[in-house]
């Protein structure tokens, strides 16, 4: 497999986006209010606790599960971009020509998975900057340090949430190439958050504990798991003759 | 340059190609003419090494057709337009050509070499830059042919370049075809017009699911050409078409009073018909020898049931 034969599909997309506002909007647009809808919220809790250690109280148990929000973000963000890249290219009939050159299935199935892992990537990582500054401007009076940054968002931004964008980005290209429609396949894609989900509602429950770096690690290696089964299935749906004759 | 031995597809119960022998050579455009669902695209898709055969054999350019290893060369070797044309309409003419030329791992000199050499070829070049979204489908089918031909490719695999443009776009198209052939390109062309097929192909195959006729387009017109005679009688009776029927020169059919019987040979034959005729009473007003037209003897072959 030839890294330099995906970078070139990859690149490819990336033009494409630029001409694709809408996409990117999209794909900006939820991480960023997120971010500043979460330190909203964080913002609400601090002024009606009643007292400085209730304010504590809630804090310890917030803030770790709104970090490790991001991982449902990461899971969501890349359905829109995986189904455009796989399901347009397959709406637009530009998959035959493009099966026709001398690339492997491999090849172009890397390249399309890097042009969804880049800006999805981005805008999750766009967003948890401006998440830990707001954070840390609303709770440093309260906690009286920086909450951020720490090991757990660490674990979280730089480790999970990338794993969870391929495992978002694999189940996407395996949901895209049976879906006709590009919104029926992102409808369906977005059931990749449903376990993340229930981790999140676990923590904000006190069932999990989301601050413990043991757990998240847990988490992540779990994900990198299915990374890796995901994607022996990947490879097994993206073959050149299914792809013309099958993919209708 | 393309050689298939009993190439056969099929889809599930459905033969979508069955068993189709070709041979065609290096510098020559060869036509496979059918009509719609004859298996053409299909062909082409298996010869382009895109999908699996399920039968026969076939060799691209010495290369194995089905064969893994061989497959990537093969694609690599050969230039495509398939009858979607799939341009990205996002991007610019030169972006759609640039995109493949690296694909194809062509040299960066040859391949701004080769976009600007065939973009003015084809009268783009002036729009190079513009989003292809904003060209006509005559101009798309034109930039998809540059696209096929960016990496210097020996053979074109052209899936109905012309279907769907308009006269002028689909002349174009054709001029450009018999360019390419003349710097030596091997040409394997789809398509459904006869007229088309006729005018540009050194050679036809005639498919319909089964190859139903090979040769050069005057070797066609003379082993298909038929001809008939035409009798208009004052009336048509029972023993008149059971003697014409007896003789069993050929085809006899009837439309109100007039007879037509195809024959091989309507000189030598007319007399033997007319004898039949007088005998069971017929009496005749004008006959008439006529050659049907290559497109009705097109039709004809076409339609004909598979012959065992
Ligand atoms: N992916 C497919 N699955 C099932 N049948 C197919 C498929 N592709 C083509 N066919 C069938 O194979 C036959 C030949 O089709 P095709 O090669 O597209 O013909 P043409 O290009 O000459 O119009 C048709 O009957 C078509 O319905
Ligand atoms: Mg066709």
């Amino acid at each position: 497999m030839r890294l330099s034969i995906s970078w070139i599909v990859a690149s490819k997309d990336f033009k494409t986006f630029r001409r694709k506002r809408n996409l990117m909007y999209s794909i900006f647009i939820l991480p960023v209010l997120v971010s500043a809808l979460l330190p909203a919220v964080t913002n609400l809790m601090v002024q009606r606790a009643s007292d400085h250690s209730a304010a504590l109280t809630r804090l310890t148990l917030i803030l770790p599960a709104f970090t490790f929000f991001y991982m449902i973000l990461a899971g969501v963000i890349p359905a829109a971009i995986a189904s455009y890249t796989i399901v347009g290219e397959k709406v637009e009939r530009t998959l035959e020509p493009l099966l026709a050159t001398p690339t492997t299935d491999s090849e172009i199935l890397f390249g399309k998975g890097i042009s969804a892992f880049v800006p999805s990537v981005s805008a999750v990582l766009a967003g948890s900057v401006i998440f830990m500054v707001l954070t840390d401007l609303i709770t440093h009076g309260t906690l009286g340090y920086y909450y951020f940054p720490n090991w757990n968002a660490a674990i979280i931004f730089l480790l999970a949430v990338p794993l969870t964008v391929i495992m978002s980005v694999e189940w996407n290209v395996i949901v895209s190439a049976r879906a006709t429609d590009v919104r029926v396949a992102q409808q369906i894609g977005m059931l990749v958050i449903a376990p993340l989900a229930g981790i999140y509602v676990l923590g904000e429950i006190n069932m999990v504990n989301l601050s413990d770096a043991g757990n998240l690690l847990i988490v992540a290696a779990v994900i990198l798991l299915v990374d890796v089964l995901l994607f022996s299935l990947t490879r097994a749906t993206f073959r050149r003759e299914e792809i013309l004759t099958k993919w209708k | 340059m393309i050689d298939t031995e009993g190439l056969t597809k099929k889809f599930g119960e459905l033969t979508a190609v069955d068993r189709l022998t070709i041979h065609v050579d290096e510098g020559e455009i060869f036509g496979l003419l059918g009509p719609n669902g004859a298996g053409k695209t299909t062909t082409v898709r298996m010869l382009c090494s895109l999908i699996s055969k399920t039968g026969g054999s076939a060799r691209v350019a010495g290369y194995d057709v089905g064969n893994q290893a061989d497959s990537l060369k093969i694609r690599g070797l050969i230039g495509f337009v398939p009858d979607n044309v799939g341009l990205y309409e996002a991007l610019t003419a030169y972006d759609n050509l640039d995109f493949y030329g690296k694909l194809h791992s062509t040299p960066e000199a040859r391949r701004k070499e080769n976009i600007e050499r065939f973009l003015k070829m084809l009268g783009l070049w002036e729009k190079k830059d513009d989003d292809v979204s904003t060209f006509s489908k005559g101009m798309k089918q034109k930039l998809a042919l540059a696209r096929a031909l960016i990496h210097d490719p020996k053979v074109l695999f052209l899936d109905e370049p012309t279907a769907n443009l308009d006269p002028e776009a689909a002349k174009t198209v054709r001029d450009f075809i018999l360019e390419l052939k003349g710097e030596g390109r091997t040409i394997f062309l789809n398509t459904h017009n006869l007229d088309e097929a006729q005018r540009i192909c050194d050679r036809i195959g005639i498919l319909n699911t089964s190859l139903r006729a090979l040769g050069t387009p005057e070797e066609l017109e003379r082993t298909v050409k038929g001809r008939a005679t035409v009798v208009q009688l004052e009336q048509v009776t029972e023993p008149i078409l059971d003697a014409l029927h007896g003789l069993s020169l050929g085809e006899v059919s009837v439309e109100r009073n007039k007879v037509t019987i195809s024959l091989a040979d309507p000189e030598k034959q007319n007399a033997t018909v007319m004898d039949a005729i007088f005998r069971a009473g017929g009496r005749v007003r004008s006959v008439n020898v006529v050659g049907s037209t290559l497109e009705e003897a097109y039709l004809k072959l076409v339609r004909e049931k598979e012959e065992k």
